[in-house]
């Protein structure tokens, strides 16, 4: 396997229009004659169906909810930066890639971050075009926010729904192209393998979750914006049904995998409050705008936090970054939190927990203030806690949130399978091994409405694609491999649940390869997932049938793929002696804790190629070269 | 905490459907109603019986994939709640509640809990829409919008389409959906020259599917989780009469057997 980053050269602000202007077109007579399968439909599968239906494309767009709407993008908070600079606080499309470069902790591209930040302003034309609510001042101009760190205000927002907003912008988007014949939706549908035909992507199987049928849908390219892999944990912020099947399988058929280790831990999300919980809830990080993170500075006080005085209290990201304060890139607040909770000096029932105060705020402001800019966020944790956060400060705890890492792509998104394209959440490419806040959605729609479009149009134009069918004989054998894995699934008629199963793998990998990691630990991770997944395929039982809707048999196939890509994750980490972002290993930091990078020997994404069941993946390097941003210790003190 | 349950089985769109008791014991009262289906189905699961089949994903009250009849209210009895964020602490020790699908004619039970709500993607489809085509906008701030229009337009942009309404409904009608989308685009200057349009297509489409008329009844008000206002089934009404006075020939609804594929057991109604 051979890694082709296909980045374009030159200066760096004219990299994409070169690119652009070389891409072959596809006459527009013969668009319709191309079928183009979408995966996903969220912010980037969503934008990326649409767009390509508007071309002239025959799109079938696949998810595996009832309705396209529901994707996960739809949870997201906060906002979506851009470049706009309308507040002239010195911002521009060189200072988002900067940030996004650093912020990343210097393992991305230098020429992907750059089109991102460009494409970042077209984006929200883009989206108030279709009708997006954005928040607006009285003068009916867009209102911007700082987020996540951010020394400039450049995050556009919709309340506390932004995602939900972009998605339903794209969604209504695609329908419109769905009543115009380009694109066919097929709700509860999983695609379940990739079928590659002379060396190329050309269709997938998927399961019709209602029926239970396999069915062959051939296509000219194949995408997927299928979404993190986030529930490897089990517990994270993605929504229940958010799963890493797709990307797994077409790994599986030889798509490289790039930096499977990097994971996201978001510092603030309601703590687990007992072993029943399905799922843990974020809340926005905007709230650290004002919330002043603290835990008491005594080892076990239990006492409630009004009865502890100012002066035995630490307000820990204040004390030790001075000039960031509450506002420090995620991983660094996750980290810390967990430092002071080892420590013992975890709030809460569990000691697993950090105070977010707003006592200052609400002093400062006053209560009304306060509730207009967090109303719904401390509603929604009130009714999730019965505590008012308003009188009480609320408790926070870290909380997997994002995987940076996904399936390897060249600058035009394909993977190292010609005709597989991946986009958004599930490819690597744009964030590094950290992403700053009100960077996803951006990424997202970036590549489907912005990137997708393009360079799909100049792959079809420049490959042969030879006829062919359903009945192609890799129809068949992928068809019938699936077919194994459900019948195997089953058949095993063992004496455990998956959710039993998928709760235990979570463990080991929060424990040993969560927010901080060692070689050791990893080691014993690797065997203890292992182990457990021997167990899982000779005990796992799985109630019904196969040929109807069987939400258990949907849950077994996907923590039968979160077993393999868990062991992935913890050889990559450990195959990374260095920390960097959220990848922080314990052997690797400076004196002071903070991740110590070594850029002379991992300054490189790692890529992995699948060898079969029983041979380890092999790795890959793609050097990181920065021409641009120069590599530094991050410093937030 | 105790809790008995009774919720409706029903194995496939052909078959009748009847309800069965479970009893629960060792409830934490702040677990989430959904939590409580988690148990169970391990419970049942465990004895070899099939869990019962409910839809959730996000189960943080925005994805709008969860919803069934909680004792006959909609998303159960908190206020502006769906049933993922419906905590057990609301409910006394020892109670018993009846577990049910939205029940309509345009929403067929696929199984238990689980009915078809893709009426409500084709209603979009009939004009739910800006037409926007990707690359072809101008500056965001060229067009400004007053604060309070933009507030208005994201009141009813909040709408999280559970089909919540059209299960309080006596009509079974959508309309609070159909009209949360024709207020949210209606509401801003980039929705005018498509209202009428808009207007027509999705009410036509929202009366092809079978969902019944308006009342005024209210109920859909009063368990929508994100509390969308009847004000805009005025808006709907004022936009449709306008609409059809002016301009009758646009009604263009996406034909049933569009290009939107089906749940391949969706029984015609």
């Amino acid at each position: 396997m051979k890694l082709e980053s296909r980045c374009p050269t030159g200066p760096i602000e004219s990299r994409w229009d070169r690119a652009r202007f070389e891409m072959k077109l596809v006459n527009p007579a013969n668009k319709r004659k191309y079928t183009i399968i979408m995966v996903g439909s969220g912010l980037a599968g969503g934008s990326g169906a649409a767009s390509l239906g508007e071309l002239g494309y025959n799109v079938k767009c696949f998810c595996f909810q009832d309705s396209p709407r529901r994707a996960h993008s739809i949870a997201a908070q906060g906002g979506i930066n851009a470049a706009k600079n309308y507040q002239n606080d010195g911002d521009s499309i060189y200072r988002l890639f900067y940030d996004t470069v650093k912020g990343g902790d210097f393992r991305a591209r230098e020429s992907n971050v750059y089109r991102l930040a460009q494409n970042s302003v077209n984006i929200i034309d883009q989206c108030v075009a279709q009708g997006v609510p954005f928040a607006r001042e009285y003068g009916g101009l867009l209102s911007n926010r700082s987020f996540g760190g951010a020394q400039v205000s450049r995050t556009f927002y919709a309340r506390g729904q932004t995602g939900q907003q972009l998605l339903l912008g794209c969604y209504q988007q695609m329908e419109a192209q769905v009543a115009a014949g380009t694109v066919t939706m097929y709700p509860r549908h999983e695609m379940l393998d990739l079928v590659v035909i002379d060396g190329k992507a050309r269709g997938i199987i998927a399961r019709n979750l209602v029926t239970g049928e396999l069915e062959r849908h051939l296509a000219d390219a194949v995408v997927l914006g299928t979404g993190g892999y986030g529930n490897v944990f089990y517990l994270s912020t993605n929504a229940k049904g958010s799963n890493a099947t797709a990307i797994w399988r077409a790994y599986k058929r030889g798509a490289a995998f790039a930096n499977p280790c990097f994971t996201q831990i978001h510092p603030t999300c309601i703590p687990v409050s007992g072993d029943y919980q399905s799922k843990l809830t974020l809340m926005s990080e905007s709230l650290r705008n004002d919330g002043r993170i603290w835990v008491p500075k005594a080892k076990g006080d239990k006492r409630p936090p009004n009865q502890i005085p100012e002066d035995e209290r630490d307000y820990y990201l204040e004390r030790k970054y001075p000039s960031f304060g509450n506002l420090v890139p995620r991983d660094v607040a996750s980290r810390n939190a967990k430092y002071v909770c080892d420590e013992g000096r975890g709030v809460g029932e569990t000691g697993l927990g950090v105070y977010l105060d707003f006592s200052d705020a609400i002093n400062r402001l006053g209560a009304d203030v306060v509730k207009d800019r967090y109303g719904n966020l401390f509603d929604m944790y009130q009714h999730l806690t019965a505590e008012n956060p308003y009188e009480v400060p609320m408790r926070i705890f870290p909380a997997i949130h994002y995987t940076m890492g996904g399936l390897w792509v060249d600058y035009n998104l394909m993977s190292t399978i010609p005709g597989l394209f991946v986009i958004g959440e599930a490819n690597f490419s744009d964030h590094g091994a950290n992403r700053l806040g009100a960077s996803a959605l951006m990424q997202g729609l970036s590549d489907g409405y912005f990137v997708l479009p393009y360079t799909v149009g100049d792959y079809l134009a420049t490959s042969k694609l030879e006829k062919a069918s359903t009945d192609d004989p890799a129809f068949a054998e992928a068809e019938q491999k699936t077919s194994a894995i459900v019948q195997r699934l089953m058949s095993a008629r063992g004496r455990r649940t998956v959710d039993s199963f998928h709760k235990q793998l979570g463990k080991i990998l929060w424990d040993k390869c969560g927010m901080a990691r060692n070689a050791t630990g990893l080691r014993e991770a690797i065997d203890e997932v292992r182990a457990l997944r021997e167990e899982y395929w000779s005990d796992v039982k799985v109630v019904g049938g196969a040929d109807e809707l069987n939400q258990s048999l949907e849950k077994a196939g996907r923590v039968a793929d979160f077993f393999e890509l868990a062991e992935l994750m913890c050889i990559d980490a450990l195959e990374r002696n260095e920390s960097c972002g959220g990848h922080f290993r314990d052997e690797y930091q400076t004196p002071d804790g903070e991740a110590q990078r070594n850029d002379a020997e991992f300054s490189y994404a790692a890529a992995w190629e699948y060898q079969g069941p029983s041979s380890p993946a092999v790795m890959h390097k793609e050097p990181l070269e920065f021409e641009y941003v120069h590599p530094s210790q991050r410093s937030y003190k | 905490m105790k809790l008995i349950l009774h919720i409706w089985r029903q194995k496939s769109p052909k078959d009748k459907g009847r309800m069965a008791r479970y009893d629960l014991d060792g409830l934490n009262p702040n677990m989430s109603a959904l939590e409580m289906l988690d148990v169970l189905n391990e419970q049942l699961t465990e004895k070899g019986e099939e869990p019962v089949a409910f839809e959730s994903d996000c189960r943080e009250g925005i994805c709008g994939t969860c919803g069934f009849m909680v004792s006959g209210v909609a998303h159960g009895p908190m206020k502006g709640t769906t049933v993922c964020q419906l905590m057990l602490r609301n409910f006394k020790d020892g109670d018993e509640l009846w577990l049910e699908p939205w029940r309509a004619k345009a929403f067929p039970v696929i199984k238990d809990l689980i009915v078809d709500r893709t009426a409500f993607d084709r209603i979009i489809a009939a004009g739910g829409y800006i037409t926007a085509p990707t690359g072809s906008p101008q500056d965001a701030n060229c067009l400004p919008i007053s604060k309070d229009a933009a507030d208005r337009s994201m009141d009813a942009a909040a709408c999280i389409g559970c089909g919540a309404c059209v299960a309080a409904c006596p009509n079974a009608s959508a309309m609070l959906f159909t009209s949360a989308k024709i207020t949210h685009l209606g509401l801003l200057p980039q929705g005018q020259p498509e209202r009428d349009r808009r207007a027509l297509s999705m009410v036509a489409q929202h009366n092809i599917e079978g969902f019944g008329g308006c009342t005024n009844i209210g109920e859909c008000e009063a368990v929508c989780p994100k509390e969308i206002k009847l004000e805009s089934i005025a808006h709907l009404n004022h936009d449709f009469l306008a609409a059809s006075l002016r301009n009758r020939a646009n009604m263009t609804p996406v034909s049933r057997t569009s290009k939107y594929k089906r749940d391949p057991l969706h029984v015609e109604g």
